[in-house]
C-alpha cells in the first residue's frame, strides 16, 4: 500500500484548493450541509491522505490499511473531497451528497461510502473507536495506525475524556488525534457555549504528547504528521489552530456557516475566491 | 374541526411556548449546543439569566436539570431526539427513577428530518422513553399543539419527554381549538365506523389525507391525533375498539415499541381486534428529502390506505 500520494507541499496546497471548491459545490448543490468545519479541516485532511495514510482504492477494506476516523462526521464534504482526490469516489459520486441512495450521506458512513472507516454523526465517539483500532493493530502485530479527527466543540462530550484517559493507561502509541481548534461550534463560538480554555494543556495533563500548529500552513501540517508518527510510546495529539470556513471570505469565522449552504450569489462569490 | 391553513413545525411551537413562560421565574431552559435547532434559542435571547448552556454534553445536562428541579425550578432541557438518547441512562436513573420533574424535549425526531441521514434520525425515542416508569411521552403534530402541550407541562407533576419534528406540515389545529388538547387525551379529528387510524406527529397529516382517499372508496375512518403516547388514552381506545373494531397506527418511528407497541399492548390485553402498523420497518434511515423518505419507508397516506384495507379484511 502506498503511503500518501507522493505529493510535495506545493502539490498538496493545490489539492487543498480543489477540495475547497468541491466542498462548497457539494453543500451548494445539496442546499444543506456543513461547510465551516470542512473548510477548517481540509488542509489537514489533504496532508493525511496526500502525504501519509496507507490506503488502497482497489481494496478499501484491506486489513492492513491505516484508519482515518472523522469523529466530527458532519465535516463529511471535506472527507468526500479528499476521498475523491485519492480515487475512492468519482465526481458523480460527489453529486450524491445528501441525496437518496447516495454514497455521500449527510454524515460520513462506512456502510455507504468506500474509504470511510467509521460511521459518525454523533459527536464524541470517534476516539474510543480509534483506540479499539489501535489495540487490535497491536494484537495483530501490525504497523497500521489510527488517525482520529475531533472538533473542538466535540471535546465537550464526556466520552472524549474517557478515551483520553484510556489511551494513556494502555500506552497506545498507534493512535493519533487531531483537534480542529476553530473556536466555533453549532450555535455560536465555543467561548459562549462552553469554554475549554487551553486544550493542549488538558491533553498533556492526561499524559499525551502534544504539538500545536497552524492548521492552514501545509508545511506545518506535514511536519506535524511526521512528528506524530515518531511518537510511539503513547498517544499523540496535534492541536491545530484553524479558521472555520477558511478560504471563503463570508464563511470565515462565521458561526452561521457551521451548517448552512450558500445562496446562489454567495456560491458564485465563493467560486471566484477559490479560483 | 375546521381545516386550518398554513403549516407549522412542532419545534417552533416548543420555542413559542418557552417564550410564553418568560415571566415565570421558576422556568429554566437548558441547552446542549442545539438551541437554534430545538428553538430554545428564542428563550435564551430574551432571558439569558434563566438559560443554561451546557455545551455538547447531553449526559451532564440531564442531571444538571434534575438538580435544579429538586431546588424548586421547572427545567425544560432540549437537544435533538437522537442525542437525548446519549443521556438515556442518566434520564432513567437520575430523573425517572426518583420521579424528578424535568421536561426533556427531543427535536428533529423521525426520518422526516431528512438529508442529515441516519445518525440524526431518531426512530426509537418514543419506544425507549415509554419504557421508563413515571415518564410522560408526548409527540405533537404541529406548532400549535406543541405550544399548548408544552405550556401544560409547566404544571405537570411527572418528568416528560416530548418529541418535536424539524419540518413544517399542514396544521391540524387553529387557535380556536386548543382547548381540545389535553395531555393524555387523544383528539378525534374525523369520525367513522369502519376503522380507527391512530396517528402522531407528522403522520397525522398523512392520516388525514388517507381519510379523504378512503371516503372516496366508501370507507369511513376515525382519525385520532394520539399526541400522548404515555399515559395512553385507553378509554378512547376501548371506545374505538367497540365502535370500529380495527386499528391502524401511524408514526414516523420504528414499528417496534412506539405508538404501535403501546396501542397493541393495550388492545391484545383487553379486547383483541386486528391492528396494522405504519411506521419504519426494522431498519435505519438514510439521507434524502423528507417526502422521499416517507415514500421509501412506506409512510405515505397511500400506505395507510392499504393498511386500512388489510385491517378491515381481518375484522
Ligand atoms: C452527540 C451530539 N450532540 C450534538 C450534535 C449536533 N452537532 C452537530 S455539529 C455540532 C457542533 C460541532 O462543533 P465542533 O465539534 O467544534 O465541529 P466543527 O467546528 O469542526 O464543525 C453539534 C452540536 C451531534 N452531532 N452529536
Ligand atoms: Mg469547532
Amino acid at each position: 500500500m502506498e503511503r500518501g500520494m507522493g505529493f510535495n507541499v506545493t502539490e498538496l496546497e493545490a489539492m487543498a484548493k480543489r477540495c475547497r471548491r468541491n466542498i462548497v459545490k457539494m453543500v451548494y448543490n445539496a442546499g444543506a450541509g456543513h461547510p465551516g468545519g470542512s473548510l477548517s479541516a481540509i488542509d489537514m485532511l489533504v496532508g493525511l491522505y496526500g502525504h501519509r495514510l496507507r490506503v488502497d482504492t482497489d481494496s478499501p477494506k484491506a486489513s492492513d490499511r491505516d484508519r482515518f476516523i472523522m469523529s466530527k462526521g458532519h465535516a463529511s464534504p471535506g472527507v468526500y473531497a479528499v476521498l475523491h482526490e485519492r480515487g475512492f469516489l468519482t465526481e458523480s459520486d460527489l453529486d450524491t451528497f445528501r441525496k437518496l441512495g447516495g454514497s455521500c450521506q449527510g454524515h460520513v458512513d462506512m456502510k455507504w461510502c468506500p474509504g470511510v472507516d467509521f460511521s459518525a454523526g454523533s459527536l464524541g465517539m470517534g476516539l474510543s473507536f480509534g483506540i479499539g483500532c489501535g489495540l487490535a493493530a497491536t494484537l495483530d502485530s501490525s504497523e497500521r495506525t489510527a488517525w482520529v479527527m475531533l472538533g473542538d466543540g466535540e471535546l465537550q462530550e464526556g466520552q472524549i475524556w474517557e478515551g483520553v484517559m484510556a489511551a494513556v493507561h494502555h500506552e497506545i502509541g498507534n493512535v493519533k488525534v487531531i483537534v480542529d481548534r476553530n473556536g466555533i461550534q453549532n450555535d455560536d463560538f465555543c467561548d459562549h457555549q462552553m469554554r475549554m480554555f487551553d486544550v493542549s494543556e488538558k491533553f498533556s495533563s492526561f499524559g499525551w504528547s502534544v504539538m500545536e500548529i497552524d492548521g492552514h500552513n501545509m508545511e506545518e501540517v506535514v511536519n506535524a504528521i511526521d512528528w506524530a508518527d515518531q511518537v510511539t510510546d503513547g498517544p499523540a495529539c496535534i492541536v491545530m489552530h484553524t479558521v472555520k470556513g477558511k478560504g471563503v471570505s463570508f464563511m470565515e469565522n462565521n458561526p452561521k456557516f457551521h451548517g448552512a449552504a450558500p445562496s446562489e450569489e454567495q456560491f458564485q462569490l465563493a467560486m471566484e475566491e477559490l479560483a | 374541526m375546521s381545516a386550518p391553513s398554513g403549516g407549522g413545525a412542532s419545534r417552533d411551537g416548543y420555542g413559542a411556548a418557552l417564550l410564553e413562560m418568560l415571566d415565570d421565574d421558576k422556568v429554566v431552559v437548558l441547552e446542549a449546543d442545539l438551541g437554534k435547532s430545538t428553538k430554545s434559542c428564542l428563550f435564551r435571547a430574551e432571558k439569558p439569566s434563566h438559560t443554561v448552556s451546557l455545551g455538547i454534553a447531553e449526559q451532564n445536562m440531564m442531571l444538571v436539570a434534575a438538580g435544579m428541579a429538586t431546588s424548586g425550578y421547572v427545567p425544560f432541557a432540549s437537544t435533538f431526539a437522537i442525542f437525548s438518547e446519549r443521556g438515556f441512562e442518566q434520564v432513567r436513573n437520575g430523573i425517572a427513577r426518583p420521579n424528578i420533574v424535568v421536561h426533556l424535549c427531543g427535536s428533529h425526531g423521525g426520518i422526516h428530518t431528512g438529508t442529515d441521514g441516519s445518525s440524526a434520525q431518531s426512530i426509537e425515542d418514543l419506544a425507549i422513553y415509554r419504557t421508563l416508569p413515571n415518564m410522560t411521552v408526548i409527540h405533537p403534530c404541529d406548532d400549535i399543539s406543541a405550544r399548548e402541550l408544552t405550556l401544560q407541562l409547566r404544571n405537570h407533576d411527572s418528568p416528560s419527554y416530548m418529541r418535536t419534528a424539524r419540518n413544517k406540515v399542514p396544521r391540524a389545529y387553529s387557535e380556536d381549538d386548543i382547548q381540545k388538547l389535553q395531555i393524555g387525551k387523544g383528539v378525534v379529528h374525523r369520525e367513522g365506523d369502519d376503522v380507527a387510524i391512530l396517528a402522531c406527529g407528522v403522520m397525522l397529516n398523512e392520516a388525514m389525507n388517507a381519510h379523504t382517499e378512503l371516503e372516496q372508496a366508501g370507507i369511513h375512518a376515525t382519525v385520532v391525533d394520539m399526541h400522548t403516547i404515555k399515559p395512553l388514552d385507553t378509554k378512547l381506545i376501548d371506545d374505538l375498539t367497540r365502535k370500529c373494531g380495527a386499528f391502524v397506527t401511524a408514526e414516523d418511528h420504528s414499528v417496534i415499541g412506539g405508538l404501535a407497541g403501546a396501542v397493541s399492548e393495550h388492545v391484545v390485553a383487553n379486547q383483541p381486534v386486528p391492528v396494522e402498523m405504519i411506521g419504519v420497518q426494522d431498519r435505519f434511515g438514510e439521507s434524502g428529502g423528507s417526502d422521499e423518505l416517507l415514500q421509501i419507508m412506506g409512510l405515505k397516506s397511500s400506505d395507510i390506505v392499504d393498511a386500512v384495507k388489510r385491517v378491515i379484511a381481518r375484522k
